[in-house]
């Protein structure tokens, strides 16, 4: 074991200070440290999505990234999507299409997806199925996440669907 | 129930009550627990196939810093065989103790021997490392030809195997014959102007959910237990735990987690009874979170097949006998679901003549659990396939030929029974007139079509209704909800007390706070739990009505509960008593309004799917896509139609993955090659189309509602829907799964060098 490492992120707005195992994956950090377990662990090597966070604005998989590669950077995860007891349009729109069943990989997708509509607030259902596609569900077949990302482009002002 | 039957809420797309939850990540899984002093268990797992455990040393791990408790099988009581019915299928108490911890010999790579816990998972993983342990290791066996070879080791000495005839020989490695049909098969054929006869093969495959199993126990000194997990039933979770401790029920307490989907794959337990006895031994609540890699190699799989099928049809179509043998691999204890797919596979045809012959053969890996259907899509896989091909060779529309033989009202099934009202005709009618059937295919292009059934179960349920002070209600039932059943319940609820469904909650309570209730399993929650949902509905209306009486001072028998609130007949005039009025004024009428129901749930209403399936395969490479899929279900009555819509999507997406890519691969020493997501290779959006749905609803007179079960029957047509389509898309027909390029390519090659 390495020594501990100090290291300060900011997690949906907060900063945090912490002395931490430099292994800890920024996954543990968050769920273990934090206490922000919407954030869940499906593979552990970065292939099922299902830890997809947004440090700096850009979609990561936690499991692969280490809590110390996060000191000093921004991280935003699934208890950072709704504005106070208000619902970011992701979560409405995944509640009203019926975009999960088991919601296990539900917080993982609609991280990838803000990251994907904050930068192309009207993507094709081509565009869509490249960043669905980097996670995996296995209750739904896909179709319900897909209209789930229609329908919250539409309430965020895109005008395709 | 009549046809016209009006519903204000059964059939609409309400927004589930667990939605805010978990796109919140409020909600809590299996993973999610944690207590103050709180250590991680981990788990010492055998990296032999087959092996006798000649010593086991965990005194250098117990010495280690950070290390609090060591187990073995030697600190778990040695429980007697005993057969029970708690989780989807019978269990043996003794080999469920053995899966969860070797005892005297490991039987397979990955099977648990010795767990450790510690104050970090970094110490507990360090630790295992300090446990020694001294094999001798044993011949193993890998497949079922090798598992029945009269030389082949046994895995278990003291296997009595069953359903054989006094003095057969039987094979090594079987545990049990089954049998079952009816008529006499030769004379079928004898009459038939086709026959045809294959055999198939599947391969291993997992569930897949994406949450690993977990759980947080606390054991107090005075052996009371509290267990946090995530299952498919707290009541089987708290009954298995209890038994492999030796303790009593009323000792354990189970409460659910959120679940991350299961799949049947959750029926069973591997890591509560370990982490109960390191609880005990060590003071301290104990956690335990399995890797993805511990997951897939130690956690049930579906189970691999060989099943050799043979069918005769007339020149008309007719279907004139039927005949199988199936070999499921249970794995290393006995119990694959060899019944299930002998009953299942012809169940969809009226057959004078069907008889289905099945073994269960042990061997060395992983014990086989439960798989959405468990055991019946292998089975019509075979089936799908041979009346594809005697589709093509009576030149008969394969959907026809499958109508003029399906099965009716009346129709004896293969396993028995004459069926009641079941919707196999309707289903098969309504995927005939879908547009997809008759939309014209490009190059490389073909269809494929499949039929399939399953039982649905009912067991038992309870459920309780409490009026709350303010006049609103809560659901209350003991069934995890894995696919939206607090919604589908709480609708049911809100129809019959005639009330709206904002104003019902939906709530799953531990074992200490409800009766007991089977697992969520067989498709049946919706079904029974709902069936207990309404009895306990009924019960707070009468209820409701004699409050109302009293506060009239009239009989009873002259209220009625009409939309919502009591009337009283004859008196229009009369005000109303909704259910504010009657919470607020409970106190002084007789106390709390709460309705209970305990049942063990009848009537259940089998179902059928059928699916088309279009192709695209590459002759140059064999990569087969999925173009356009249409699933047809009858769903009896759809109460929240777009869950119904999600299972049959979610159960047509895994079958089209165990047809093209899934498998477990083993390499000669017995050990899984592949255990990552990444290797293991499920469906993503990319791999898939856009699935059809269509909902057909043939009412089971026997539910209050009409329902079906809904979640198990879509997995099974898929398999012989792609493979049917690949077969129409390249002239090859495909015995053995999954349908790999290579494996296509390879079929493709061998069809031009033979035609060359």
């Amino acid at each position: 074991m390495g020594a501990a490492k100090q290291i300060r992120v900011k997690v949906n707005d907060v900063d945090h200070d912490a002395v931490i195992d430099p292994r800890t994956s920024l996954a543990d950090f968050l769920r273990g440290e934090l206490g922000l377990t919407g954030t869940h662990v499906g593979c552990e090597h970065g292939v099922c999505g299902v830890c997809n966070v947004l440090v700096d604005g850009r979609s990561v998989r936690s499991c692969l990234m280490l809590a110390v590669q996060a000191d000093g950077r921004d991280v935003r995860t699934v208890e950072g999507l709704a504005d106070g007891e208000k619902l970011h349009p992701i979560q409405e729109a995944f509640m009203e299409e019926y975009g999960l069943q088991c919601g296990f990989c539900t917080p993982g997708f609609m991280m990838s997806i803000c990251e994907l509509l904050e930068r192309n607030p009207d993507p094709s259902d081509e565009e869509i199925m490249e960043v669905i596609g980097g996670s995996i569900c296995r209750c739904t077949g896909y179709d319900s996440i897909l209209r789930s990302v229609r329908t919250a482009a539409a309430k965020l002002g895109g005008a395709r669907a | 129930m009549s046809e016209e039957a009006k519903f204000r809420w059964i059939g609409t797309r309400v927004v589930r009550p667990d939605g805010v939850d978990k796109v919140t990540g409020r909600a809590t899984y299996g993973a999610d627990f944690a207590l103050p002093d709180m250590l991680w268990g981990r788990v010492l797992r055998s990296p032999h196939a087959h092996a006798r455990i000649l010593s086991v040393d965990t005194s250098r791990a117990l010495a280690h810093d950070g290390v609090e408790a060591v187990i073995t099988s030697q600190d778990l009581p040695d429980i007697p065989s005993e057969e029970a019915f708690v989780g989807e299928q019978p269990t043996n108490f003794r080999e469920l103790s053995h899966n969860v911890m070797a005892r005297g010999k490991v039987l397979y790579h990955g099977h648990a021997l010795a767990a450790v816990a510690a104050t970090t998972p970094e110490i507990a993983a360090s630790a295992l490392d300090l446990i020694e342990v001294d094999y001798e290791v044993l011949p193993h066996v890998l497949d079922m030809p090798a598992a029945m070879a009269a030389s082949a080791p046994s895995l278990h000495r003291d296997l009595e195997p069953a359903g054989f005839a006094a003095g057969a020989t039987v094979p090594p490695n079987v545990s049990r014959r089954i049998e079952l049909g009816h008529g006499e098969p030769d004379q079928g054929f004898a009459a038939a102007d086709v026959v045809v006869e294959r055999e198939f093969t599947t391969k291993p495959v997992h569930q897949g959910y994406i949450e690993p199993h977990a759980c947080l126990v606390q054991a107090n000194p005075d052996d009371d237990i509290t267990i946090w997990s995530s299952s498919q039933g707290h009541f089987m979770v708290r009954a298995y735990t209890a038994k492999l401790l030796g303790i009593e029920l009323s000792k354990v307490r189970a409460i659910p987690a959120e679940i991350g989907g299961g799949f049947g794959g959750k029926t069973t337990v591997y890591l509560e009874p370990l982490a109960a006895q390191l609880s005990r031994i060590s003071g301290r609540p104990v956690k335990m979170v399995m890797s993805r890699e511990e997951v897939f190699r130690a956690t049930g799989p579906a189970l691999g097949t060989r099943i050799r099928v043979k069918m005769g049809c007339k020149q008309d179509g007719r279907l004139t006998g039927a005949e199988a043998v199936l070999h499921y691999e249970a794995g290393a204890f006995p119990g694959s679901p060899v019944q299930a797919g002998a009953m299942t596979m012809f169940a969809p045809y009226e057959l004078e003549h069907v008889r289905v012959t099945g073994y269960d053969v042990l061997v060395n890996k992983p014990k086989t659990a439960a798989y959405r259907a468990p055991g019946a899509p292998m089975g019509a896989f075979a089936v799908e396939t041979v009346i594809d091909e005697l589709a093509e060779k009576l030149e008969i529309d394969p959907i026809e030929l499958r109508l003029r033989n399906a099965a009716r009202k009346g129709t004896q099934a293969p396993f028995g029974p004459r069926y009641r009202e079941i919707g196999c005709v309707e289903t098969l009618e309504a995927l005939r007139s879908h547009p997809h059937y008759t939309a014209p295919l490009g190059p490389n292009q073909g269809r494929g079509v499949a039929l399939g059934f399953w039982f649905n179960a009912g067991m038992q349920s309870s459920a309780g209704l409490n009026v709350n002070e303010d006049g609103s209600v809560s659901v209350i039932s003991g069934n995890p909800d894995i696919g939206g059943s607090r919604a589908s319940l709480a609708l049911m609820a809100a129809e019959e007390m005639g009330i709206d469904y904002e104003k019902v909650g939906a709530w799953i309570a531990d074992t200490a706070s409800i009766g007991f209730s089977d697992i969520t399993g067989g498709s049946r929650v919706t079904f029974a739990t709902g069936m207990a949902v309404v009895e306990a509905a009924r019960d707070v209306k009468r209820q409701l009505c004699e409050r109302a009486a009293a506060i009239w001072e009239v009989e009873p028998e002259r209220v009625k509960w009409v939309e919502g609130e009591a009337r009283l007949e004859g008196e229009p005039d009369r005000e109303p008593l909704g259910l504010v009025d009657l919470a607020q004024r409970a106190a002084r009428t007789g106390g709390p309004i709460s309705g209970r129901a305990s049942l063990t749930a009848r009537g259940v209403g089998m179902a059928f799917g059928a699916h088309i399936c279009d192709v695209e395969v590459d002759p140059e490479t064999g990569r087969v896509e999925v173009i356009r899929y249409t699933a047809v279900q009858d769903a009896g009555r759809a109460i929240h139609p777009s869950y119904v819509e999600g299972q049959m999507q979610g159960g047509a997406a895994q079958g089209i993955g165990w047809a093209l890519n899934e498998e477990y691969v083993y390499d000669e020493d017995g050990k899984m090659c592949n255990p990552s997501f990444l290797d293991y290779r499920m469906p993503v959006a990319s791999d898939l189309p856009m699935i059809d749905t269509v909902i057909v609803e043939v009412p089971n007179p026997r539910h209050p509602y009409g329902v079906r079960g809904v979640g198990e029957v879509p997995i099974v047509p898929p398999i012989p829907a792609v493979v049917n389509a690949v077969h129409a898309a390249t002239g090859v027909r495909y015995f053995d799964l999954p349908l790999s390029p290579p494996r296509v390519l390879a079929g493709i090659e061998a069809a031009a060098d033979r035609g060359a």
